[in-house]
């Protein structure tokens, strides 16, 4: 296994260093010139093809793709000194450049907003979690009755509404419509500096949309996923030995359908770490996400990369979890 | 005779019980209703095995021979399936019994074993674990060592090599046979009074399929249990049963000693088993007879005799009582314990002159 954990690891290096290259070039041969936007800013709107060319040569435009890429990468193994027009930014390894907007470095602020979605992605998925597997376990032990019908018609109804509407209709409602104390105030506010409860009540919201939304994905897995081990043969033995209603459905039943369950949590949860956009913007989350977004507007080349670099080392590494998990649960998966 | 959770009124009855069959099942029906209608399963069937006796049920698929004897067990679920009659094990009878108490007598006073090990063996856990869990369940006051050692103990005696070993293998681990083997062991392992055999060696190869059967046979002189055993294959039927029931369309059409079914059968379905039989000695050219059409729809039993519809001898009973009346189960004419359920006025006569000559020439010689 730690053969196989090592091949996988490499192949995710190779994985990250495509997902790199993908995202320089297409800035790179983009429309406009990834120059425009900075010196735009930097001169209130007035961007001769003088100043541009300055912004152009200082960052590096007017050298071929593969020297810059080069710089970009020694730079993330020794740190480098990066240049815009007249000032110049020291930027320690591992450098992932300088933000074309706010000229800070980009790692320091990817780490200064990684708490704010991890809050977010583990408060989601544990209520993912908590309300989909036990109500899709109920659900699927009452097939056919008219207490599943209701379920799995209204958690498809749910389901089917655009994610975004539906957190947005959350904040509008509980924040706007009925001004609920509690929840007024969204966003992340660090324990640290304003206690547990600012920060459960700030993200609580946030939470709750991607709980509900989620469960009802979950609730739909699990229900499948027991309905089919419910009707397993082993269940009929594990009957026939005379064990109680309770061990067959959790211990024989539910054993074997957490497997689809975890395989597909594993891929969310990766997804959610990296960022969820529409719940950070919504909720005012000053996480990953919302900041992918901010610099996908102001096309800010060095955050885009960061974050999407981010998001692939996130997935690969939850893949590479739900690999390693799912040889542990099911005994004849041998990873090699 | 081992403790079975019973409840009885004296021990005079109790007495009783002991020496009569351990299991008796009367006018036994199951139904389960669909949405397009009561499907009745099996119905109008009766039998009884005794201790230290083997009933083979043949037939083909969807005859009721599995759904019977889940009906035994109590493991049909009491939403989907509506059972009347009666089946006593042990004096108890289940029919109507609580879950809980049901539950007592599973895996414990009667086990089953399954067709496809590999499928009825849970994947995720170790054949050791599943043994002590069927040992635990029904001896709480055993200590999970006692589980192992009593798991380890059964292994050895099905004939598992190195159990301490290989208990703590999974299934997926063991060959097609050792898993069927782990399977008798787990049915066993509670020492039942009756086991029921579904199918045993029909996922098999034909030499595993000889030594579970001798296995089966060795432990049944051993624990002195009622055997069930459920197959479609006659060769089974020939080497394990003392007594036959052979079922259609979810009713007993004939049963006897194994001798009577397999030598004078009277019901014409039973000689359709008995041609469609291979045999290995003769010419390669030699033609199967199976039986012409296909098993009827429960939902829409045909009128009469179930097997009316594919039985080519309608033709010798007059009018036609055939399509019309549903025959009795009746004695045969080799004895009282033999019963047959067909109109026909001379059975034995149209085996004799059209069916043996047709499967089994060198067998016409012996018997005249």
């Amino acid at each position: 296994m730690f053969a196989y954990v090592v091949k996988r690891l490499i192949s995710g290096v190779l994985v990250v260093a495509l997902v790199s290259m993908a995202i320089f070039l297409l800035f790179w041969y983009g429309p406009s010139s990834p120059a425009q936007p900075i010196c735009d800013r930097e001169t209130s709107n007035r961007c001769t093809p003088a100043r541009l060319e300055v912004y152009e040569r200082t960052l590096g435009y007017d050298n071929p793709v593969y020297v810059e890429y080069g710089k970009f990468v020694s730079g993330v193994f020794g740190g480098r000194t990066i240049t815009i027009a007249s000032s110049e930014y020291e930027c320690a390894a591992p450098c992932l450049g300088v933000s074309y907007r706010t000229k800070q470095p980009v790692k320091e602020e990817l780490v200064s907003r990684m708490p704010a979605t991890f809050s977010v992605a583990v408060g989601g998925a544990f209520l993912y979690l908590l309300f989909g597997v036990p109500i899709g376990v109920a659900a699927a032990r009452r097939r056919g009755t008219v207490t599943d019908k209701a379920l799995v018609s209204s958690f498809l109804f749910i389901s089917s509404i655009p994610y975004y509407l539906f957190a947005l209709l959350t904040w509008l409602y509980l924040t706007i419509t009925f001004e609920v104390p509690l929840f007024s105030d969204t966003g992340y506010f660090p324990i640290a500096d304003n206690g547990p409860f600012k920060w459960f009540s700030g993200l609580f919201l946030a939470w709750v949309a991607l709980g509900i939304f989620g469960c009802t994905q979950y609730t739909r897995f699990t229900r499948g996923a027991m309905v089919e081990a419910l009707s397993e043969d082993y269940i009929r033995t594990a009957k026939a030995k005379g064990l109680p209603t309770r061990t067959i459905v959790y211990k024989h039943g539910l054993r074997a359908a957490l497997v689809p369950v975890v395989t597909i949590f594993g891929i969310d949860f990766g997804t959610l770490l990296a960022g969820t956009i529409f719940t950070e913007r919504i909720f005012e989350i000053q996480g990953i996400g919302w900041w992918a977004l901010e610099a996908v507007q102001g096309r800010d080349l060095p955050v885009v990369q960061a974050t999407a670099l981010f998001s692939a080392v996130v997935l690969i590494i939850s893949n590479l979890l739900v690999d390693v998990v799912y040889s542990v649960l099911d005994p004849r998966v041998r990873l090699s | 005779m081992t403790s079975v959770p019973v409840t009885q009124s004296s021990a005079a009855a109790a007495a009783a019980e002991a020496d009569g069959p351990f299991l008796r099942v009367e006018d036994l029906k199951v139904t389960f209703p669909t949405e397009d209608g009561p499907v009745t399963a099996v119905q109008g069937l009766s039998y009884s095995v005794e201790k230290g006796k083997t009933l083979g049920i043949v037939g083909e698929s969807g005859s009721g021979k599995s759904v019977s004897s889940m009906a035994v067990m109590g493991l049909h679920d009491a939403k989907s399936a509506q059972i009347s009659g009666s089946i006593r094990v042990g004096g108890t009878e289940v029919v109507g019994l609580s879950e809980s108490r049901m539950r007592g007598l599973r895996g414990n006073a009667m086990a089953m074993i399954f067709q496809d090990a590999l499928a009825a063996l849970h994947p995720f856990y170790k054949i050791g674990a599943q043994l002590e869990e069927a040992y635990l369940v029904h001896h709480s006051s055993a200590s999970k060592r006692d589980a192992r050692r009593k798991a380890i103990e059964m292994l050895d005696r099905v004939g598992i090599p190195q159990p301490d070993r290989r208990v703590d293998d999974f299934p997926h681990q063991f060959s097609g046979g050792m898993r069927q083997r782990a399977m008798i062991a787990m049915g066993l392992i509670n020492d039942p009074s009756l086991l029921i055999a579904d199918e045993p060696t029909t996922a098999l190869d034909v030499t595993v399929q000889a030594q579970i059967l001798d296995l089966l046979q060795d432990l049944q002189r051993e624990f002195n249990s009622a055997v069930i055993i459920i197959t479609h294959d006659l060769g089974v039927i020939a080497e394990m049963a003392d007594d036959v029931l052979v079922m259609y369309a979810g009713r007993c059409v004939e049963f006897g000693t194994t001798k009577q079914i397999l030598t004078t059968p009277e019901m014409p379905y039973t000689w359709g088993l008995l041609s469609s039989v291979p045999d290995v000695s003769s010419s390669t050219d030699a033609r199967l007879i199976p039986i012409p059409g296909n098993p009827p729809s429960l939902l829409r039993p045909p009128p009469g005799c179930s097997f009316h519809p594919r039985c080519v001898h309608t033709g010798k009973v007059a009018g036609d009582l055939c399509s019309t009346q549903l025959p009795e189960l009746l004695p045969a004419s080799t004895g009282t314990a033999h019963l047959k359920r067909c109109h026909l006025a001379d059975p034995v006569g149209v085996y004799q002159s059209e069916v043996l000559p047709e499967i089994a020439p060198e067998l016409l010689e012996e018997t005249r």
